[in-house]
């Protein structure tokens, strides 16, 4: 059994950043990388933005060409998935589908999430849709000229993505949204309210507090979604939204600890067992803002960072997750950007007006700034995420005048 | 075929061959050129791809939209007349041998 080297599970943004700064920080034994999908690490963001709108293709997505891997001496396994796994004093040894053995000295898990199924009566009809993966992705887009009725499930950000997308297209967009606001779990009420106003003015019609019945279906294909009132909507494609549940199939072989369905990881991204680290959307972690608790950040930001403390482990240099949790979201001509974790705040001060489709909302708790939405509002965005990393503040009174830049009320 | 030239804040030159239409801040990417970090994979939200266009390409090059504008005023090194973010700059033959200088600091 080899005990050099290290196996990363997952060939995502978390994982290839794994890699990445392994090499960076210049680990020279073998880098082997599983990944279950057919395609080469690859960025999923613009999956319901610019590539379901026709304005990036397959090769563009990829983060790196094939040369990178070959020069950076990572061995990529694509299309497999590790079957089993055991680990000892000394070392592991997984075993993958296809029948390869990978022995490793260390383990890195970014394994990512799986869209929440919704399991009602017609969802397994035809054209009853999710987005996660390119292939999900590719199978939505080639059902995209035809469609003209598209009803999106949840008003989350991939669902109010695709939304935004469907009315440029000129298409007939419904979004359900189970809550009594969209975006509850990222954003206050006053910025639910405005993407629900944002949207609506662009053509798409917003139901909240919907309950949905069934899907129904004609000839195995979906063609409306009835909502338990008896409404019934037409739909020619539903894009299902829900929320993503933590892939965990490896972290439950090794017994790993977990923590409300997710990896249980400390501020260096070491799980429970002193051999393995995990990072990115499958991982629950210390809040990284000094705050008490735990959180799961499903972002690209927190991919990349964690991915970088959980390599910096893996080489036994101990350097604790620090990075500003900061995230966006593209819908139509509208930039969404967010810095900082709001959870907890008692005191939002709005700037600019949500009318004109330029705001940006500050939330503080006692006195100290804690996060922002900025909505086409770039400068506040840059000038909070730059106070924030610095461990500074804005005061909320002077913070209420929105003729003044933000970036000159940091306190130093 | 056409190409990019990238210096990196150590004076490490490289040159690159781009696909039309890629971003210059893509095709450093893809290669593993240091230093371009583009956390946001080219939606202009993040400023880490801040580069500095050589004199000669200033012109072609052209300038920032305001939202790239907005964000080079966030950038981590200072912003200069010729500053831009690499992700906003697509490749075409026009811009064929273009040179970039990468910004120091990216975060």
């Amino acid at each position: 059994m080899s005990t050099k080297g290290i196996l990363i599970i997952g060939a995502g943004q978390a994982g290839l950043q794994i890699a990445d700064s392994l090499r960076e920080f210049g680990y020279q034994d073998q880098i082997t990388m599983v990944g279950d999908e057919i395609t080469a690490p690859y960025q999923r963001p613009p999956l319901s933005k610019a590539f379901l709108f026709g304005e990036a293709d397959e090769v563009s997505l990829l983060f790196r060409n094939e040369k990178f891997y070959q020069d950076n001496n990572i061995n990529l396994v694509l299309n497999d998935a590790v079957v089993d796994v055991s680990i000892s004093g000394q070392g592991g040894t997984a075993t993958t589908g296809s029948g390869k053995v990978v022995g490793f000295e260390k383990m890195a898990l970014a394994p990512g999430s799986t869209p929440r199924k919704l399991e009602i009566l017609g969802s397994k009809l035809d054209g009853v849709l999710y987005l996660r993966s390119l292939a999900d992705a590719q199978d939505l887009k080639s059902r995209w000229g035809k469609a003209r009725s598209v009803v999106v499930v949840g008003g989350g950000f991939i669902g109010l993505e695709v939304a935004a997308v469907a009315t440029k297209s000129g298409k007939k967009v419904t979004v359900l949204e189970g809550a009594n606001r969209m975006l509850a779990r990222a954003v206050s009420p006053i910025t639910s309210e405005y993407f629900k106003n944002m949207h609506e003015r662009r053509g798409a019609k917003i139901v909240l507090d919907a309950r949905i019945s069934e899907f129904i279906g004609q000839d195995g294909k979906v063609s409306a979604v009835r909502l338990e009132d008896g409404t019934e909507v037409a739909a020619d494609i539903v894009m299902i939204g829900i929320g993503v549940i933590a892939r965990t199939e490896v972290a439950n072989m090794l017994g790993l600890e977990l923590h409300n369905g997710s990896i249980l990881v400390d501020e260096f991204a070491q799980t429970s067992n002193a051999m393995v680290v995990a990072a990115g959307d499958a991982v629950m972690l210390p809040n990284p803002s000094g705050l008490k608790g735990l959180v799961r950040l499903e972002s690209v930001q927190n991919a990349v960072d964690q991915a970088k403390v959980a390599a910096r482990t893996l080489m036994n240099i101990k350097e604790p997750y620090g990075a500003l949790p900061w995230f966006w979201s593209d819908q139509a001509d509208i930039k969404l950007q967010i810095a900082g974790l709001s959870a907890g705040f008692d005191r939002t001060v709005l700037r600019g007006n949500p009318d004109e489709d330029t705001f940006s909302l500050l939330y503080y708790k006692s006195g100290q700034l804690l996060a922002i939405d900025a909505v086409n509002h770039v400068s506040d965005f840059m000038a909070v995420r730059r106070c924030l990393t610095a461990g500074s503040n804005i005061d909320p009174g002077a913070a209420e005048d929105s003729s003044v830049p933000l970036k000159t009320l940091i306190s130093s | 075929m056409l190409f990019v030239r990238y210096t990196s804040p150590d004076g490490t030159e490289t040159t690159l061959e781009a696909r039309d239409g890629d971003s210059v801040m893509q095709t450093a990417v893809k290669n593993g050129v240091k230093g371009i970090v583009a956390e946001c994979g080219g939606s202009c939200a993040c400023a880490t791809c801040h580069v500095f266009v050589a004199d000669d390409f200033t012109g072609l090059v052209g300038g920032p939209s305001d939202l790239e504008d907005d964000m080079l005023d966030g950038a981590a090194s200072e912003r200069q007349p010729n500053s831009r973010l690499s992700c906003q700059i697509k490749m075409s033959a026009e811009l064929d041998g273009l040179h970039v200088v990468i910004a120091p600091k990216q975060i």
